[in-house]
């Protein structure tokens, strides 16, 4: 372990995350001023100081990459296109909640959106993390705000079991996670990403520590991640809690442990490839299968959503197995489109819902094209963009992860995905049948709120430009993979 | 010297009864119990290979540990008392609304 030294550049460079989780303490306060109907001052602070960490971040994805804190955070433009996706998602969030905790009826209070900006804090952690310790310290904070946040309606039973579950789950994988962490510390001696590589390139891998480490630690993530077979907390989670935190889980979380995952596996685990390539090959296919394949037979869209992110966790993987700079950079593409392509979903969702609970069935959903025409397409492209049909982004996405997995010659590996991307399109098509082919049974009372409105018109615009002009982007996230 | 071997022997008989403990009993509070020694033998884990390898990072990784165990707890604890209040029921095979 380096000596530590704390210097002023240590500082400046986590300065984003100091802005968040300082406005999230202050939030706390700032909320006891605020009267009980003007809670939404307290979401549009939190958005501020989202978009002060933001310019933060892009200031420092400027200068040169460089590892701070004695070798535990790293800033470079990985985490800082990492950490863009998760601002989008948090900011999303908010939006999308400003009307919606009010429909729910339950106490809304400012605590809620400080709850997000600490978990926001903790998912940056993860994107930035050169150190176990960081990113597990990382995981943690991200998850115990979610935890709650699942389980924020206290009066429902289902939101108060969603929440059971996932902390119970959650906990259980974050403590094999941390096993592995230790046994594979055991072998290399430290904790730190480079040091770990380091170790097992000098130790070698044929040991049953490192391999019990580190298949430990696959599971631990994989658990994170949501991959089969090891997804068991996701659709209960996701049907349980209120829309807009099923939309930060399953956007920001997701995103998070992926830039997690990808940094370990490719900086620390890199020369123990064929240990944990053979796992990943089994859990993306699981969930690939899987989760399509189960998100047919859902009748509450919001289940049918979580299957559907397991299958896209599936596909995600595939860039990891791919082991590749070019596998990790689709990664990054793929967790950045999921995220504009989801948040438009769950806004959707959150349009239909109103008092009377409708919204969360598929057969709401029936002949809403007929009275509701601009929601009607917004719908359709988002599920056209979900099953991975051009020119949307979902495609485009889909495409560099199987181009990455072509080009290390794994082709059967590829035309398997493809397949499994047939049967996920059967749901999502489904959806766009009842909007469009069937008669509404009765009238729709869609929530009016310009919040919502703008997080689905920029959903939009974002899905289709990255769909018809993925070039810009995708050079950086190459950019960003080639220095990690 | 207590060899290493024992006390990693020790902290993954520790580890298994917790895994087994979260999978086989249903009972929430006991989860949660089984949770914590899940944790606890990761710490032994930590800082015996601390010990042995003269390296400070395993004992930093378990005080951590500690703490993150003891919010966990806290906030577990929080939902289940939620859950209590409106189902009156310890028992993990009651929470069956949830499914599909």
């Amino acid at each position: 372990m380096q000596e530590l030294v704390f210097s002023i550049a240590d500082v400046t460079a986590v300065v984003p995350e100091i802005i968040v989780g300082v406005s999230a303490c202050l939030l706390l306060m700032v909320d006891l001023f605020v009267k009980e109907e003007r809670k939404e001052i307290v979401g549009w602070l939190a958005i501020l100081a989202i978009i002060f960490a933001g310019v933060g971040t892009v200031c420092l994805a400027s200068v040169e990459a460089r590892t701070v804190m004695a070798g535990m955070y790293v800033v470079d433009l990985y985490s800082a296109l990492f950490k863009m996706t998760l601002y989008i998602g948090a900011i999303f969030t908010i939006l999308l909640s400003l009307n919606y905790m009010k429909s729910e009826g339950v106490e809304y209070r400012g605590e809620y959106y400080a709850l997000i900006l600490f978990a926001l804090t903790g998912m940056m952690c993860i994107s930035s993390g050169a150190d176990l310790l960081t990113i597990y310290l990382g995981i943690e904070l991200m998850a115990l705000p979610i935890y709650v946040l699942v389980g924020y309606i206290k009066k429902s039973p289902t939101s108060n079991e969603a929440a059971m579950k996932y902390v119970i789950l959650g906990a259980f994988s974050s403590g094999i996670l941390l096993y592995g962490v230790s046994l594979i510390y055991g072998y290399t001696g430290t904790t730190n990403l480079a040091g770990i590589a380091a170790g097992i390139t000098a130790s070698g891998t044929d040991s049953p520590v490192l391999t019990f480490g580190v298949l430990l630690l696959t599971v631990g993530l994989c658990f994170k991640v949501a991959g089969f077979p090891f997804h068991m907390w996701a659709p209960d989670a996701y049907e349980g809690a209120p829309t807009s935190i099923t939309a930060f889980m399953a956007v920001g979380a997701k995103a998070a442990a992926f830039a997690g995952a990808v940094r370990i596996f490719m900086a620390a685990l890199e020369p123990a490839f064929a240990d944990w390539q053979a796992i990943l090959i089994i859990v993306a296919v699981g969930s690939m299968f899987y989760g399509n394949i189960t998100a047919i037979t859902q009748t509450n869209i919001k289940r049918m959503l979580a299957y559907s992110s397991i299958g896209h966790a599936g596909y995600a993987l595939l860039g990891l197995i791919a082991g590749t700079a070019d596998g990790a950079a689709s990664i990054i593409f793929y967790m950045f489109v999921y995220t504009f392509m989801n948040l438009g979903a769950f806004g959707v969702i959150i349009l239909l819902r109103k008092c009377t609970g409708k919204g969360d069935m598929i057969d709401d959903y029936r002949g809403l094209a007929k009275n509701n025409r601009l929601v009607a397409v917004v719908m359709l492209i988002i599920m056209f963009s979900l099953a991975g049909i051009p020119p949307t982004a979902g495609f485009m996405g889909k495409f560099y992860i199987f181009m990455a997995l072509i080009d290390q010659g794994m082709i059967t590996l590829a035309v398997v995905s493809i397949v499994s991307t047939a049967i996920a399109a059967f749901f999502y098509i489904r959806i766009v049948l009842l909007m469009y082919m069937k008669e509404p049974e009765g009238e729709f009372d869609l929530v009016k709120s310009y919040s919502v409105y703008y997080v689905l018109a920029i959903c939009i615009m974002a899905v289709i430009v990255l769909g018809v002009y993925p070039g810009a982007f995708m050079h950086l996230a190459k950019a960003a993979a080639i220095i990690m | 010297m207590i060899p290493l071997t024992w006390f990693v022997a020790l902290s993954a008989i520790l580890f298994i009864i917790g895994i087994s403990g979260v999978l086989l009993r249903r009972n929430l509070i006991v989860m949660l119990m089984s949770l914590e020694l899940i944790l606890n033998s990761v710490n032994i884990n930590f800082v015996a290979f601390s010990y042995y390898l003269e390296d400070m990072t395993g004992q930093l990784f378990a005080i951590f540990t500690i703490t993150i165990a003891a919010c966990e707890v806290a906030v577990a604890l929080g939902i289940l008392i939620a859950l209590v209040k409106n189902r009156r029921t310890f028992n993990a095979d009651d929470l069956d609304t949830l499914k599909g």
